[in-house]
């Protein structure tokens, strides 16, 4: 996020794009919420009409995958009413004209014919957008998890650029993100193309810092391999093995029985979790790790807030911190790593980590640091790109809208997408287990449109079979005018519905994103 | 803005105007007793336990929401107001259950901490009915008696207020008066949400975390304050402690979410000791797991991974770290790929 | 010394000979509930909350005085022992009155904590109630007899002091009741006011008069001292609330750790923030004294004073 959570609630106006706020990230739901009494405008694009849709002054009902049409078509009435701030794009962006020359193709009429948004909607979201003191945006998976992802967030960037809703309070462009440290793994370089606060492996530089710090043999230059790559090399016979510390993917990623077909083919597995998990039953070694509760260390949340987790109960059985074992790992191969606490290791980081330098468990202990925080004295930064942009002018990338890897067929007529309810989390590793939540949402469901289910002679509470051309999953049916016609929608939270057998494994080209919000299914119902 | 001086207790304070006499008296460290009011929630003034003695006021008047005034002098335990505090809390307890015994919010009650206080051992002279509704405990979440709810209205403003979605209001009139969803019904069939944030603001034990307040006693448990480990908003809460497992979880005033949480986070806490969780390494031998020591299975990884590092090349290994680590493991696990093994071939499920 | 091995729920445990199934569980790390019995004190047997499961045994007996043999099998939580515990709390609670709201001990009562624990929330019996006025008549020692539970401990913590066996059970049936000889209230009798049972009785009959209103168990944090009056080395608890220290309490008495007021009071005095002016009997009545008095220094004070005239 650009901007801290706190902001959320003093805009003057919000888009909420690809986002169920207020079931998958309640409490910033809340926020969005607290704008709306207080008279902030909300308008929230969704194929679905979700819970935080019915809070909208406007929900723009899109076909799924057109964000960028959508996006740009804002655009386009912003810039040909004359109302984008031209102070901003002056002082603050280059490439304005190359935006302009792709948007201009978009009309609200235009863009009309690809989201199925009337015209007098855009015209008038696009008026209140630019119209508005502060505006901000607020994006999840609806948006990154397309095969044009990544493009649908410069198409975000550039309305924002646009309307010079970036680098002041209450505004910006802000992606919710979803799982507790997702922020904190990418921070620390747990990614192939980046080493910690996003120094490129690619680089000489980085490389060698990194290479004298921690004193080991060169790091390679080109950027390791994604998630699905990994998967897709394990399938091939590149990767022969593979270490997963709390992760599975074989309900977690798409074309899940691919995903477990293509573990079984390693020649070693090792996992590292508190359950045995789908992913860890494929497994050569289990290595039991201890839970939050069991551990010291930092959470780095969506808004880059790094914070403290403490140790609250010694590990169950057995179990060890998963920074104790991988220290022994490391050892056992020969590499001495060992620290005394996880706060010895923040130092480490913080020594090889500009964004984090001055980022300390001393100031942790009085409360949560939001990077980039520079130096021992420096308060840290809630509101990023404030006078200036990390690369100096921001660049507007226009972009074209592409559709989806797969539209619905004859055979499979129906759009199938996924996301999550409220009670339960991910793969319901630990959501399934509480003794509460389970009891309380204890069943899956597909929502699917009255009209569609009138069709396949589907009733509510039916058993029904969705089918994509990967793979098959049981599940009831939930008639429902929460998903329009065309399309159903179900979570990935339910191992007995492991709908991830059926999602579509096509990636964005440059993030490695699957494309989770698309993919197209028939419904049958079971006799 | 202009400030307003005023004397409480004898006591000289200044404050900004439009503050009430309980924030000035706060600021001066005079403890006032409240029920119905909450600094995050707007006030009502209905429990009257705040009064105060104002000179030339007409009678008693609420702290909560009286501004201070220029000049005011204030008697915050002068008998006339000890007297009608009594009062409040004897009639009170003329219908509330006498069974602190067992109650869950026992040592963590306002109402208890306030008759303790002020000398009130019961209902004393007030005699009349007593409610009998029935223990609503059909959710796994919260367990509602609305025997013990004094009408604070608490929990209706902070559903309204703090989680926005005005479940429960009053219903009915007079001594009938109670709190409930449209329709009076139970809260499993209204539109909550179960976030919980109507138990964190109730003063008595009308509203109960079910499965806390059914193991442990307030003061038994000890409260580690730390981040919540599911969604990405990073909300901060208590976990509850006794005998060395977590029992509950409770809001603290954190940074990101203040006292509010949601359904998961306050709770989602019983996987930590699910009888599920792995409590020692296993090895697969002739495709079935066999419990391991931690020296032996640590040395087998270690040897197949050096093997195929040294024989197949370190790209023929691939690494996959967490979302729901922390940060130092993520970092530890990335040192692991590119400095033990060799290859930058690590991600995690980012993009999940 | 031989030793016996026993399994309690299904654990294996090794005891020396001699050893109660109480202490054996124990040392097994399991809870077993207890009113009357203190490790400290004779063997008593009286409450019976301790009752466990042996089969073979004619009933459930009390494992605070069975001893453990050779291959007994216990069970300490069976439904029969769940049940005759969950009985005689609704027994006890039947004359006991229910004001934990405003009572001295809330918190740190193993009445309420057994009755937390096995979810008795009141009584099913109904019957007569004692309505017995309460004993203020000292400065030290406030009695609620209406809350006591006949487990004895008082009584046998004062018998243990040579001389001392102030208090004793008194009447029959319904009507016994803890009393000095000829039912007197305490400040009338011989009572030191050491408050040994004060730190051994289980519920709220026996509270410190000197922390009454001051603030409840669960706000203090207990800090261990030992007194140096004389050699006996009683240990004592500071109790701290918002940082201040507010009372002295008693810890657990023990062989040659006799507990004494002059020691109690004489801790107030050195380490409280406010503490209260100490109070003896004088001709009969108790009356406020200087703390020299109270703590028997008028003598070395005087002696002082002569000194500086000098």
């Amino acid at each position: 996020m650009t901007n801290p959570i706190g902001d959320i609630a003093g805009a003057d106006f919000i888009l909420a794009i690809g986002t169920n706020t207020t079931e998958s990230h309640p409490i910033i739901g809340l926020q969005v919420k607290k704008a709306v009494r207080q008279g902030s405008i909300l308008v929230v694009a969704d194929p679905r009409k979700t819970e935080v849709a019915e809070l909208a002054k406007s929900h723009l009902q899109i076909k799924s995958g057109s964000d960028i049409a959508l996006l740009n078509g804002l655009a386009n009435v912003i810039i040909s009413e004359d109302l984008y701030n031209k102070e901003f794009v002056a002082e603050r962006t280059e490439d304005f004209e190359a935006l302009k020359s792709v948007v201009a193709r978009y009309t609200p009429e235009y863009t009309e014919g690809i989201t199925g948004v009337p015209a007098a909607a855009i015209r008038e979201v696009a008026r209140q957008y630019a119209g508005a003191k502060n505006a901000t945006i607020l994006y999840t998976m609806g948006i990154t998890q397309h095969i044009c992802g990544t493009h649908n967030v410069f198409a975000i960037a550039n309305l924002a650029m646009l309307c010079g809703q970036i680098g002041k309070p209450h505004s910006g462009v802000n992606p919710l993100r979803g799982q507790n440290n997702v922020q904190g793994a990418c921070d620390v370089g747990a990614l192939p193309n980046v080493l910690t606060g996003y120094q490129p492996v690619a680089s000489d530089e980085a490389r060698a810092k990194f290479e004298a710090a921690w004193g080991c043999g060169p790091i390679p230059a080109k950027p390791g391999l994604t998630v699905g790559e990994l998967l897709e090399g394990a399938d091939k016979g590149a990767i022969k093995g593979m270490y997963i510390m709390g992760e599975n993917p074989v309900l977690s990623d798409p074309d899940a029985d691919h995903a477990a077909h293509s573990l079984k083919k390693l020649e070693f597995l090792v996992v590292q979790d508190i359950f045995l998990t789908e992913t860890a039953r494929l497994a050569d070694v289990v290595l039991p790790a201890t839970s939050f509760a069991e551990k010291d260390g930092t959470f780095s949340n969506t808004e880059r807030r790094v914070q403290l987790i403490r140790k609250a109960v010694e590990p169950v059985g057995n179990s060890r911190p998963d920074w104790r074992i991988i220290c022994d790992l490391a050892c056992a191969l020969g590499y001495t790593m060992k620290y005394d606490s996880p706060a010895d290791i923040m130092k480490e980081i913080a020594s090889v980590t500009p964004s984090y330098a001055g980022i300390s468990y001393e100031r942790l202990e009085k409360g949560g640091i939001q990077w980039p925080c520079p130096t021992a004295d420096h308060p840290g930064t809630p509101v990023l790109h404030a006078g200036k942009f990390s690369r100096g002018l921001g660049k507007f990338h226009p972009v074209e809208h592409v559709p989806p890897a797969e539209t619905p067929d004859e055979q499979y007529p129906l759009v199938l997408s996924t996301g999550r309810r409220r009670a339960h989390y991910h793969t319901g590793t630990m959501t399934m287990r509480t003794g509460a939540l389970e009891v309380h949402y204890s069943k899956e469901y597909l929502e699917i449109n009255p009209a569609d289910a009138a069709r396949l002679n589907v009733q509510d509470g039916d058993m029904v079979r969705v089918t994509s051309r990967r793979g098959s999953v049981e599940v009831m049916a939930r008639l429902t005018d929460i998903v329009s016609e065309g399309l159903v929608f179900t979570s990935f939270h339910f191992p007995e519905v492991a709908i991830n057998k059926l999602t579509n494994p096509a990636r964005d080209s440059i993030s490695k994103i699957p494309e989770f919000k698309v993919c197209s299914v028939k419904v049958e119902k079971i006799a | 803005m202009a400030d307003v001086t005023l004397l409480i207790n004898g006591l000289q304070v200044t404050v900004p105007q439009g503050s009430t006499i309980l924030d000035a008296a706060r600021q001066l460290g005079v403890f006032i007793p409240t029920l119905c009011h909450d600094p995050e929630l707007t006030s009502v003034g209905s429990c009257r336990m705040c009064v105060v003695d104002v000179k030339g006021a007409r009678s008693l008047v609420i702290s909560c929401a009286t501004a201070a005034a220029e000049g005011m002098v204030v008697e915050t335990e002068s008998p006339a107001v000890m007297e009608a505090r009594k009062t409040i809390i004897e009639l009170l307890l003329a219908n509330h259950p006498m069974d602190c015994l067992t109650c869950g919010k026992n040592g963590d009650c306002r109402l208890q901490d306030y008759a303790y206080m002020y000398g009130v051992k019961d209902g004393g002279v007030f005699q009349g009915a007593v409610h009998q509704y029935p223990l609503e405990e059909n959710n796994p979440f919260i367990t509602r008696d609305m025997n013990k709810c004094i009408l604070c209205g608490k929990c209706i403003r902070a559903c309204a207020e703090i989680q926005g979605n005005n479940v429960v209001d009053f219903t009915y009139r007079g001594f009938n008066t109670k709190v409930a969803p449209a329709m009076d019904t139970a809260l499993d069939e209204s539109s909550c949400v179960f976030c919980g944030n109507c138990v964190a603001v109730c003063p008595t034990g009308a509203l109960q975390e079910k499965a806390l307040r059914a193991k442990a006693r307030s003061w038994e448990v000890k409260k580690v304050n730390t981040t919540c480990p599911y969604c990405g908003t990073g909300c901060s809460f208590d976990l509850n402690v006794k005998d060395g497992k977590v029992v509950g979880v409770t809001s603290c005033d954190g940074d990101v979410n203040g006292r509010a949480l949601c359904i998961k986070g306050r709770f989602g806490f019983g996987f930590i000791h699910h009888q599920d969780r792995l409590t020692t390494p296993l090895i697969k031998k002739n495709g079935q797991f066999v419990e391991a020591g931690w020296d032996e299975a640590l040395s087998l990884v270690a040897e197949k991974l050096g093997s195929l590092r040294d024989n197949s090349g370190p790209d023929s290994i691939g690494i996959l770290s967490s979302a729901r680590c922390t940060n130092e493991e993520n970092y530890l696990l990335s040192k692991f790929a590119r400095a033990v093994i060799g290859t930058n071939n690590i991600d995690h499920c980012a993009r999940l | 010394m031989a030793s016996v091995t026993l399994t309690i729920n299904g654990k294996k445990v090794t005891v020396p000979r001699g050893t109660t199934v109480l202490d054996a569980a124990a040392q097994a790390g399991i809870f077993i509930p207890t009113f009357c019995h203190d490790p400290e004190i004779p063997r008593f047997g009286a409450c019976r909350i301790c009752v466990v499961e042996i089969p073979g045994m004619r009933n459930l007996p009390a494992s605070c005085v069975t001893e453990a043999t050779e291959g007994m099998v216990v069970e300490t939580e069976s439904p029969a022992v769940v049940e005759a515990r969950s009985t005689i709390l609704e027994l006890l609670l039947a004359n006991h009155p229910m004001d934990c709201l405003t009572c001295e001990k809330n918190g740190d009562c193993r009445l309420q904590d057994y009755c937390f624990r096995y979810g008795v929330k009141g009584s099913g019996f109904e019957g007569r109630q004692h309505s017995y006025p309460l004993d203020d008549s000292n400065p030290y020692i406030v009695r609620d007899l209406n809350k006591c539970i006949l487990c004895g401990r008082c009584v046998r913590t004062c018998a243990q002091v040579e001389g001392r066996a102030v208090i004793d059970f008194a009447y029959r049936g319904f009507d016994t009741k803890i009393a000095p000889p000829m039912d007197t209230p305490l400040g009338e009798s011989d009572c030191v006011y050491c408050g040994r049972c004060l730190a051994v009785c289980p519920v709220g009959a026996l509270t410190y008069k000197r922390m009454a209103g001051k603030g409840r168990s669960w706000e203090y944090d207990k800090k261990p001292v030992t007194c140096t009056f004389c050699d006996s080395g009683c240990q004592f608890n500071l109790n701290v609330k918002d940082g201040k220290i507010v009372g002295v309490t008693a810890a657990s008495p023990g062989p040659g750790r006799p507990l004494c007021l002059k020691g109690r009071l004489g801790l107030e005095l050195l380490y409280c923030d406010d503490p209260q002016a100490p109070e003896l009997k004088k001709d009969g009545e108790f009356v406020k004294v200087s703390w020299a008095d109270a703590l028997g220094l008028e003598g070395v004070l005087d002696k002082m004073k002569k000194l500086e005239g000098k």
